[in-house]
C-alpha cells in the first residue's frame, strides 16, 4: 500500500486553491482565518475570487496581530488589478456595498516567499523550502 | 446589508457629514514605511500651529512612528479657502514585520523585537482607524520608489471603498530618482501633488490642495 504523505512528512510546499464557492457562505473573519491559518502552516494560497477591500484591511489588522518574533513574520500577498467594469455600480455605492472583490489573489508566508512579482497578467512567485 | 439598513446607513452618513461642517476634519496621513509622513505632518504642523511643536521623530529607519499620533486643531488658509483638521500621523502599512532588519541599524535584539512588536500594534491600529475614525486622507508615497505595490493598490481601494476623500503627495522630489510622473500612471484617478517634505518644495500647492479637498 502506498504511503500516504503529510504535508509535515515533506520539504515540499503546499498550495491551497480556494474556489469562490467554498468562500461564498464564510464571513469576513472566517475568510481571513481560513486564509492565515494556511499561511501559518506554511502554505501557499489562493483565492479564486479575491477579498472586498473591508476584508483586505481586517486581513492586514488581524496578521498584525499575529506577527511574533521567529515564529510569524506577516505575509506577501499578490492580486491582479481590477478591471475598470469591475468598480460596482453607483447604487452599490451609494448604499455602501462593497465594490466586487478582485481576482485571483496570491498570499504566502513573508518568510518563504522570496519574490512575488506581478503584472498584468501574470503572478510569480518564488517560494524557498527555508 | 439589507436594503432599507444601508439606505439608513447612507442617510445618516450624509447627515453626519452636513451637521458636522464646523468641527475639525480628521486627515489621516497614510502610507508605506519611510515614505516621509512624519517629515510631512512636522512640516504642517510648524507651519500652521504658534507653537509649532514637532508630531513626532523623523528616521531614516522603518517603522520609526510605531503609534498614531494627532495634532488637533491645525488651521489652514490658503486661496480664500480655510480648512481646521486633526492631522493622525500613522505607522507606515505592511503586511510583513521582521524584526532582523532592524538589526541592520546597530539594534540590539530585544530592542529590535520591540520596535517590531510596537510597530504590528501601531499598523493594526491604523487599519482600525482607516475604517472607523478619519474624514479624509492624505497618502504620501516616496517618489524615488515603485508605487506599484500591493500594498498601496490594497491601501487606495480601502480609501476608495469607504468614499473618503484622497490627496496622493509624491514626496522626495529632491531626490535624483524622483518620478512624480510613475506615481501619477499608477493611480490616475486621483490627484498627485509633487513636494519634498524634508525640503519644504511646492509647499504653496500642497497647502492649496489640502484647504480645496478637505475644507
Amino acid at each position: 500500500m502506498a504511503e500516504v504523505k503529510t504535508p509535515d512528512d515533506t520539504d515540499g510546499v503546499q498550495i491551497d486553491m480556494i474556489s469562490a464557492q467554498r468562500m461564498e457562505g464564510l464571513t469576513s473573519m472566517e475568510k481571513i482565518r481560513m486564509i492565515l491559518d494556511g499561511v501559518r502552516e506554511g502554505n501557499i494560497v489562493i483565492l479564486e475570487e479575491g477579498l472586498t477591500p473591508d476584508e483586505e484591511s481586517r486581513l492586514i489588522e488581524v496578521t498584525m496581530t499575529e506577527i511574533s518574533p521567529d515564529e510569524f513574520n506577516g505575509i506577501e500577498i499578490e492580486s491582479y488589478p481590477q478591471s475598470d467594469d469591475d468598480g460596482g455600480s453607483f447604487l452599490g455605492r451609494l448604499m455602501g456595498k462593497d465594490s466586487t472583490p478582485k481576482k485571483l489573489t496570491v498570499i504566502g508566508p513573508a518568510d518563504q516567499i522570496e519574490t512575488l512579482h506581478k503584472d498584468e497578467t501574470l503572478i510569480s512567485a518564488l517560494v524557498s523550502r527555508n | 446589508m439589507g436594503l432599507l439598513t444601508g439606505l439608513r446607513d447612507s442617510i445618516s452618513r450624509a447627515a453626519a457629514s452636513l451637521f458636522s461642517e464646523q468641527d475639525p476634519k480628521r486627515i489621516g496621513i497614510y502610507g508605506p514605511p519611510n515614505a516621509g509622513k512624519t517629515t510631512l505632518a512636522n512640516r504642517i504642523v510648524r507651519d500652521w500651529t504658534e507653537h509649532g511643536d514637532a508630531v513626532g521623530p523623523e528616521s531614516h529607519i522603518p517603522h520609526e512612528t510605531r503609534r498614531a499620533r494627532r495634532k488637533e486643531n491645525v488651521e489652514i488658509e490658503r486661496n480664500g479657502k480655510s480648512v481646521s483638521i486633526d492631522i493622525v500621523d500613522t505607522p507606515g502599512v505592511t503586511t510583513k514585520v521582521d524584526y532582523t532588519e532592524f538589526l541592520d541599524h546597530d539594534m540590539e535584539k530585544e530592542d529590535a523585537v520591540r520596535r517590531s512588536r510596537e510597530a504590528t500594534e501601531g499598523v493594526a491600529e491604523a487599519m482600525h482607524w482607516l475604517r472607523e475614525d478619519v474624514d479624509g486622507v492624505i497618502y504620501v508615497l516616496d517618489s524615488a520608489e515603485d508605487p506599484f505595490t500591493q500594498v498601496n493598490t490594497m491601501l487606495i481601494g480601502i480609501i476608495e471603498s469607504q468614499d473618503l476623500p484622497v490627496l496622493i503627495f509624491a514626496n522626495k522630489i529632491d531626490l535624483e530618482d524622483s518620478s512624480v510622473k510613475r506615481i501619477r500612471n499608477a493611480f490616475p484617478q486621483h490627484e498627485t501633488v509633487p513636494l519634498s517634505a524634508l525640503e519644504g518644495d511646492n509647499m504653496d500647492e500642497v497647502y492649496g490642495k489640502i484647504a480645496e479637498y478637505f475644507g
